[in-house]
């Protein structure tokens, strides 16, 4: 079955983790299909960098949170907040892609 | 043992909260009133420049409800990372503020500065004798990174807190300061557990954002026990969950289960989130895990050249479907026309292709009728980036692309000037750890007796 993430998750977010640091929060709905997607490896290094377009040694690290049913990514920032041709200072708006995502279940 | 009650009126001082949420947490008689004034979120600029971001009579205002309640019951104000970023220079625009509202409002007491700024010649030692770690994907230190630097602070822990409110301090205003901490020191010295305090001032930093709905412009109240704390929201409009809590634990960090700070880390791997009523969380179960020897987080920025841009827009799909060579060759002539010269940047931002994203963009082509460009000129004076400005933007203007129709003019401009002179821009030049036995010794606490 193919699954678009926006529909089973409430949140979706980017945000700064520091200056060089750039975190993806996904919150699920369910705790049954948070479980189902840490089962099957949906969110891993492989889909974040590809997603993002990013090597995977550039994505830090991939943390599954049964307690808020989160999933969090971390990638290295491309340039650092405020640098010089830099986009999104607060890094608030680089999650569209994931917003975007659709798997298979 | 006693709850010890925190009353957080904001997420950061200057962005407001309702006075009937203020009102209804001092009634609760909290034994401490702490906010939170800073954040590297706006980026380098205000570090660097030394000037707040923080609005000077929003900051008034939440300061004047602030002090007037913490005398009142004669319980201490901490206020972190002074002026949004807590250099020295920021820090005297808070204490200059508290001066004039114990004045106005005729209150004495006796307020701790704590300066966590750096003179670059003991930074250097510090860089010469290895105590600097790289952090994170962050650059490596360099003396020249040191150097360079207009401003360098380090993130306080609870060390010289706690130092300023046992010499009797009843103001605490701190510079840079890790968030938690201004939260956590006067419980910890109140005898309340280490991993829970901070845990719990890791929370209370951001306010009602934990809350549902969340904003970081309204009270929180934190109350500690011997092995919990509990977190309720004191506008009625607001509650807390366990979940919206326990997803807080996720915001602006790299792994939601350790939490890095200054002297060690905490774990939340063993915590729990439970409801205590409908709007009331209990949390229990966080752990400090010390390391042997403490470190503290620098922050630098550094001048990095002068700004002009200028804003403008196009709706001509012949136009739009050339974008990329246009803006190529517009950067080429430019750079034919000045670069003899001087050395200069100039980047255009193309709003509905990939403004937001940049290099992360996956979006292919553009869709959209209209697109937005923003022409970026960085260089060495003012002088030069607005000539790169002025320069790139009446080439785009004129310039005649591949089978151009519309010959008036390429782009419209929403404004008389159409180049904006921004000033001196600045970047991030250290983001480190630095090693130092006595933490408490790096940061120099001055003492006041302030008269009505």
């Amino acid at each position: 079955m193919k699954i678009a993430l926006r529909n089973v998750a409430n949140v979706i977010r980017s945000k700064n983790a520091g200056p060089f640091e750039l975190t993806l929060d996904i919150l699920l709905k369910e705790k049954e299909m948070f479980d189902k997607i840490k089962a099957a490896d949906i969110i891993n290094k492989k889909t974040i960098a590809a997603l993002y377009r990013v090597a995977e040694e550039d994505v830090i690290s991939i943390v599954y949170f049964p307690n808020a049913k989160a999933i969090k990514a971390t990638i290295v920032r491309p340039l650092a907040s405020g640098a010089l041709g830099e986009r999104d200072v607060y890094g608030a708006q680089q999650h569209a892609p994931l917003m975007d995502f659709v798997f298979e279940l | 043992m006693k709850e010890y009650k925190i009353l957080s009126p904001s997420g950061i001082v200057g962005y407001g909260f309702p006075e009937e949420s203020f009102a209804a947490g001092v009634a609760l008689k909290p034994d401490l009133i702490a906010c939170d004034g800073g954040s590297t979120d706006p980026g380098p600029y205000y570090l660097g420049s030394g000037i707040p971001f923080t609005n000077a009579t929003a900051v008034k205002r939440d300061l004047r409800l602030m002090l007037k309640a913490a005398r009142e019951l004669q319980i201490p104000l901490v206020i972190g990372t002074a002026g949004g970023c807590g250099a020295d220079v920021h820090v005297a625009r808070e204490v200059g503020i508290i001066h004039e509202i114990a004045k106005e409002e005729k209150l004495s007491f006796k307020m701790a500065v704590i300066s966590a700024e750096f003179e670059k010649p003991a930074l250097l030692e510090h860089l010469r004798a290895g105590r600097i770690e790289k952090l994170g994907p962050a650059p490596v230190v360099t003396e020249k990174d040191i150097t360079d630097s207009t401003h360098i602070v380090a993130q306080m822990g609870i060390e010289p807190i706690m130092a300023a409110l046992d010499d009797g301090a009843e103001v605490v205003i701190c510079g840079r300061c890790y968030d938690p901490a201004a939260f956590a020191a006067p419980a910890i010295r109140a005898g309340y557990d280490k991993a829970l305090s901070l845990h719990l001032g890791k929370i209370l930093e951001c306010a009602t954002i934990c809350a549902t709905p969340g904003s970081a412009s309204d009270c929180m109240m934190g109350y500690l026990g011997e092995d919990y704390f509990e977190v309720e929201p004191l506008s009625p409009g607001r509650k807390c969950t366990p979940t919206s809590v326990s997803a807080h634990t996720l915001y602006e960090k790299t792994d939601p289960y350790i939490l890095p700070g200054p002297g060690g880390h905490l774990n939340l791997l063993n915590c729990t989130f439970e409801a205590v009523s409908d709007r009331r969380v209990r949390v229990t179960g966080s752990r400090f895990v010390p390391e042997t020897v403490p470190t503290v987080k620098l922050e630098g920025a550094r001048e990095a050249g002068y700004r002009t841009v200028s804003i403008c827009g196009n709706r001509d799909p012949l136009f739009i479907a050339q974008i990329d060579t246009i803006v190529e060759n517009v950067k080429k002539r430019t750079a034919a026309n000045l670069s003899a010269n001087f050395p200069f940047e100039l980047d255009f931002i193309i709003y509905g292709k990939n403004g937001v994203m940049g290099a992360l963009e996956p979006a292919p082509q553009i869709t959209s009728h209209e697109i937005g460009i923003v022409i970026d000129a960085v260089a060495d004076t003012a002088e030069h980036s607005a000539a790169v400005c002025s320069v790139a933007r009446s080439t785009l203007l004129h310039y005649g692309y591949e089978g151009r129709i519309a010959t008036a003019g390429n782009v419209a401009f929403p404004f008389s000037p159409s180049d904006i002179k921004v000033g001196a821009i600045y970047t991030f030049s250290v983001y480190a750890l630095l090693r130092h036995k006595n933490p408490l010794s790096l940061f120099p606490i001055t003492y006041e007796e302030v008269k009505a």
